[in-house]
């Protein structure tokens, strides 16, 4: 290469190419780098444990825990069957479905609950003027502070027969014996909206502090009583929050743990619990894996669906 | 479900204005922040007419119109709608709709369902509906984009989609917030057409909130100029441009010069004023009280001519900047008594080449042009 061939124009030409494929080369770089921690995390806290969960899942069962290193379908076959030892037979059963539909059907009323305490205390962070916002939101992050087992306690402290619900209850003379809620599904369905009822107010609060209200005005002006504006402007224009806000709550609450643990009794079992006997107490860890799975199976299904038709409404109404 | 209010038909003779306000007062905040949106202000405005609330920003036009829809609630006073008291009725009974500045169309409805709207909520069969849209579409043009979102329309569109939203429930009063700030001058001046002949139209009578005084000329029957939350004066555009009475009316309407003055004498109608040492000029004062001494004198800048110096009496003053612009030429004017004086010479006459920057000259001011202001 002789530069002394060029012409001063190609030489330009040459270096402003060449310093533009520099500067792809750093800027590849640097997304890369930028990059890493995200990939790195989504790799040893995502990827890696749910590939150890689905290979167990596929082992049989070690007699002491742990599992046995040969392949085996047989998790998922108990899930639906029971197998009759003596004669090695399978026979349809429905304990752990019903487990699962408990489940489903709690964390549906529950998000049903959290929703509707959510909106309207999200409506009313909402219209606050700004500067009062952050301090109402602040006090809804607030019992995040404590950790979800101390909170699950205190709440099974106020729904006990002696608790405050109860004594302040008969105190008014309103009941004469105490309501019977701890260790019934109305304990848990109390404690699972207050565990993720912040999982609610927040975005929804997104979504209804940038709603317009001179959208809500100018439907009042078309002759809209407060119920319509609500069911036919607020809510449709929420609908982004409602979505999140009902999923954040749902998923959680479909796989809880603790509060189904300390304020169902562990008598009722929802699927977290089931899950944590499986591969504690019952030694069972392919068993207990395939759950999982069938449990986050069920989740990115339904989320998929949900997914897939709100964007074809999308689409057919654009 | 409530239904909005049902106004009786006027009666034979006795013609009650559409709205009339009485003494409203609207205070906003408190303490330091304290704000008087609306000081006391009393209006009749007319059925069928085109009526327009003038001012600059915060001089309390908005809050009035929120009041006649019924978003506030005035602090003091009344608000009749055609004779009947709609003081403390919710927006959605009272038989007005406004259009918004920001248009504040559903954007989670199409154009059809935005203009249907308000027709649906007073539980109109659907068939009803659909018709009275379709009358909508067309009368605004927008036949082709009936099942458009709203987001898919450009600013003069989602205008036109506005105004037939507000339009279709047939209303006794329209309201319009600065519906046209956001357009494009040439937009601007289409709509602006457009808005007089959808009045004559439907003859619905309709109140008109802007801070630009052009519009406000071309398109009001009747205007009245507001300042800090009063009505300065109430008139055709004719008589407030002509006749302004309020020293800031006449600032805010057009271009005018305002030059301080000794009276001379006062007669009925007139006063005869000393500009200067040897120029007086007489200039009419009617409703205004007669005072003695100092008073301020308005002259529109076509209302006065420029001349060589020593031709004619006059002002004399130094010509500072000469600014042309299409249709007429301005001279700006640094009279000796040190007030600032333009004078606007139409296209086509000869003086404009006469004169450049730096000459002295002679403004000349034309006999009974000249208007006393109070301050």
């Amino acid at each position: 290469m002789s530069v002394i061939s060029e012409t001063p124009a190609d030489h330009a030409t040459t270096q402003l190419r060449a310093a533009a494929s520099a500067v792809r080369r750093r800027e590849r770089r640097t997304r890369g780098i930028l990059l890493a921690p995200a990939l790195t995390t989504i790799l040893l806290v995502s990827i890696l444990p749910l590939s150890i969960t689905l290979i167990y899942s596929f082992l049989k069962p070690g007699s002491y825990g742990g599992v046995e290193w040969s392949f085996s379908t047989e998790a998922y076959v108990q899930f639906l069957f029971e197998r009759d030892i003596f004669e090695d037979t399978l026979a349809f059963h429905t304990a752990y479905l019903q487990i699962f539909g408990r489940s489903i059907l709690l964390a549906l009323v529950a998000t049903l609950g959290a929703l509707l305490l959510g909106f309207p205390t999200a409506y009313f962070i909402a219209t606050k003027p700004r500067e009062q916002r952050n301090l109402w939101l602040f006090l809804i992050t607030l019992p995040f502070w404590t950790n979800l087992l101390i909170r699950t306690y205190a709440m099974l402290l106020i729904v006990r027969d002696e608790g405050v619900i109860n004594i302040a209850l008969m105190k008014l003379g309103l009941i004469s014996e105490p309501l019977a809620i701890l260790y019934t599904d109305k304990a848990v369905f109390i404690g699972l909206i207050y565990s993720y009822l912040p999982f609610m107010v927040l975005p929804l609060y997104a979504s209804l502090e940038k709603l317009d209200f001179r959208l809500v005005e100018a439907a009042y002006d078309l002759y809209a009583s407060r119920l319509k504006v609500l069911r036919r402007v607020i809510i449709p224009l929420a609908k982004p929050g409602i979505v999140a806000g009902c999923i954040l709550v749902f998923i959680p609450g479909l796989g809880a743990y603790i509060t189904p643990e300390l304020l169902g009794g562990g008598k009722k079992l929802m699927i977290g619990n089931m899950i944590a006997i499986q591969v504690g107490s019952s030694r069972n860890w392919p068993f207990g894996s395939a759950a999982a799975l069938i449990l986050m199976s069920l989740v990115m299904v339904s989320l998929l669906i949900y997914a897939r038709s709100s964007g074809r409404e999308g689409h057919s109404d654009g | 479900m409530m239904e909005r209010i049902d106004l009786q038909p006027v009666s034979e003779g006795a013609v009650r204005p559409a709205v009339a306000a009485e003494n409203v007062t609207k205070i906003f905040g408190e303490g330091p922040d304290r704000v008087t949106a609306l000081d006391r202000v009393s209006v009749q405005i007319r059925q069928n007419e085109f009526f327009t609330l003038l001012g600059p920003s915060g001089c309390g036009k908005t809050t009035l119109l929120r009041l006649i829809a019924g978003f506030e609630i005035p602090d003091l006073g009344l608000i009749h709608l055609d004779g009947q008291d709609i003081t403390a009725l919710p927006p959605h009974r009272r038989p007005v709709n406004t259009v918004f500045q920001s248009y504040a169309l559903f954007p989670h409805m199409t154009v059809a369902e935005n203009i249907g709207f308000g027709l649906e909520m007073l539980g109109q069969p659907q068939l009803e509906v659909d018709g009275t849209v379709a009358r909508m579409l067309s009368m605004v043009r927008m036949e082709a984009m009936a099942g458009r979102r709203t987001d898919q329309l450009s600013g003069g569109q989602q205008q036109r989609v506005a105004l037939a939203r507000a339009l279709a429930p047939n209303p006794k009063v329209l309201l319009l917030d600065e519906p046209l700030a956001a357009l494009d001058l040439k937009l601007r001046k289409e709509m602006q057409i457009e808005l007089k002949r959808l009045q004559n139209e439907t003859g619905i009578t309709f109140v008109f909130v802007t801070h630009d005084q052009e519009e406000a000329l071309t398109m009001s029957d009747r205007v009245a100029v507001m300042s800090e939350g009063r009505i300065l004066q109430i008139g055709s555009p004719r008589e407030i441009y002509n006749h302004p009475a309020h020293r800031f009316v006449a600032d805010f309407i057009g271009d005018i010069n305002i030059l301080p003055g000794q009276i001379l004498s006062v007669s009925a109608e007139a006063m005869s004023v000393a500009l200067a040492p040897n120029v007086t000029i007489e200039a009419s004062c009617t409703g205004i009280d007669p005072r003695e001494g100092a008073v301020s004198v308005a002259i529109r800048p076509e209302s006065a001519n420029i001349a060589q110096m020593g031709s004619q009496p006059g002002l004399e003053g130094v010509i500072e900047n000469i600014v042309y612009f299409g249709t007429a030429t301005n001279f700006h004017i640094r009279l000796d008594g040190g007030e600032a004086f333009t004078v606007r010479t139409p296209s086509g006459t000869d003086t404009t080449l006469d004169f450049s920057i730096g000459d002295r000259a002679v403004v000349v001011l034309r006999a009974g042009q000249a208007r006393i202001l109070i301050d």
